[in-house]
Order: C-alpha cells, then structure tokens, then sequence
C-alpha cells in the first residue's frame, strides 16, 4: 500500500516535469532555449516515471535492474544528444546571435 | 487505484505528445523539429513502459522500450551531424 502511493507521487511528479518541458518547448524563443527546456523534461520526467513504475507490482527483481538499466541509459544517452545538437545549432545559425558581446 | 494512476499518466504522456508534434510542424528551423522528435521519442518510451505495466506484460515492452531509445540517440546524432556537416559520413 505504501509503495503504491509512493509509486503513484513519482508518476505524478514525472507528468509535472514533461508537462513543464512540453510547455518550455512550445512557448520559447529559439533553438537552444527549447533544448534547455525539453532536457529537463527528458531527465527528471522520464528518470521520475520509471522510478515510479519499479514500486508496482508485475516484474521481477530482474525486469526492476532492467528498468534501472533504461533509465541509465537514457539519462546518458539524452544529454550527449543535446550537447550534440546544441553545437550543431550553434555553428550553423547561432554565431552571431548566440555568441553574447561580441 | 494503480490501474488509474497508469492510465492518467499514459493519457497525459499522448496529450503532451500531441502538444509537442505541434512544434515538429510547425517549427521554424531543422533544429527546433529535431528536438521536439527527442522529446517525442522519449515520452514513447515512458508510454511504452505504462503500457506493459497496465497489461501486465512487462518483458516484451520493456525490451521494445530500450531497443527503441537506442534508435532515438542514433537518430538525433545522425541529424546532428547532418546539419553541422552537411554530410551523416
């Protein structure tokens, strides 16, 4: 019972994460501010939504450390693609309007 | 209780990703639809996982759930580079 209702506030704070990134992503200005905005939805959101998800019932200890091993995963692999991305908008079309006193 | 709290999350999860192809259309530069796709694709694989807990099959979605964040990094590396070079190669 304790687990579900603590299984059940890591989905809820999950949703608040991509519901706050999703908003970032519709209302910023450029590029690299929408970046900032959906990484956070993609770390804290979905890192949030799989913790939540190993306090219920219906998988293993084995299927709970491959849910940990996705949620490695995607809190390696996001970052590097957004770094990634964020140099190729800033070489590309950012220079000048990115570059901040020059 | 559970069942409900799976299920309003999943729905929100569609909703917002719905939202979030808006900007995948609409979106002024390559670099702004690139992103909203990684934001559509993570909120796949989160949505993935609440539907194998709601059926109760949980090792089918969750091997399709990280097979499928691979193809999402490698996705947006390629178009990264796509647009930083010109060329994937």
């Amino acid at each position: 019972m304790i687990a579900t209702v603590i299984g059940i506030a890591f989905l809820l704070g999950g949703l608040f994460f991509f519901t706050a990134g999703t908003v970032g992503l519709l209302r910023f200005p450029d590029a690299l501010t929408r970046m900032h905005a959906t990484t956070k939805c993609d770390t804290l959101g979905a890192g949030m939504v799989l913790v939540g998800l190993t306090f219920f019932e219906g998988g293993s200890m084995y299927l709970v450390l491959k849910v940990i091993l996705l949620i490695v995963f995607l809190w390696v692999t996001t970052p590097a693609a957004a770094h990634c991305m964020a140099r190729a908008v800033y070489r590309t079309q950012g220079r000048d309007k990115h570059a901040g006193g020059n | 209780m559970e069942l409900t709290a799976l299920l309003v999350t999943c729905l929100g999860l569609m909703i917002l990703t719905f939202a979030s192809l808006y900007r995948a259309i609409v979106g002024p530069t390559p670099a702004d639809r690139v992103v909203a796709i990684n934001v559509i694709g993570t909120k796949t694989v989160v949505v993935l996982m609440l539907i194998g807990y709601i059926f109760q099959e949980v090792p089918y979605y969750l091997d399709v759930a990280i097979v499928y964040a691979l193809i999402s990094f490698l996705l947006t590396i390629g178009v990264a580079r796509y647009i930083e070079r010109g060329t994937i190669v």
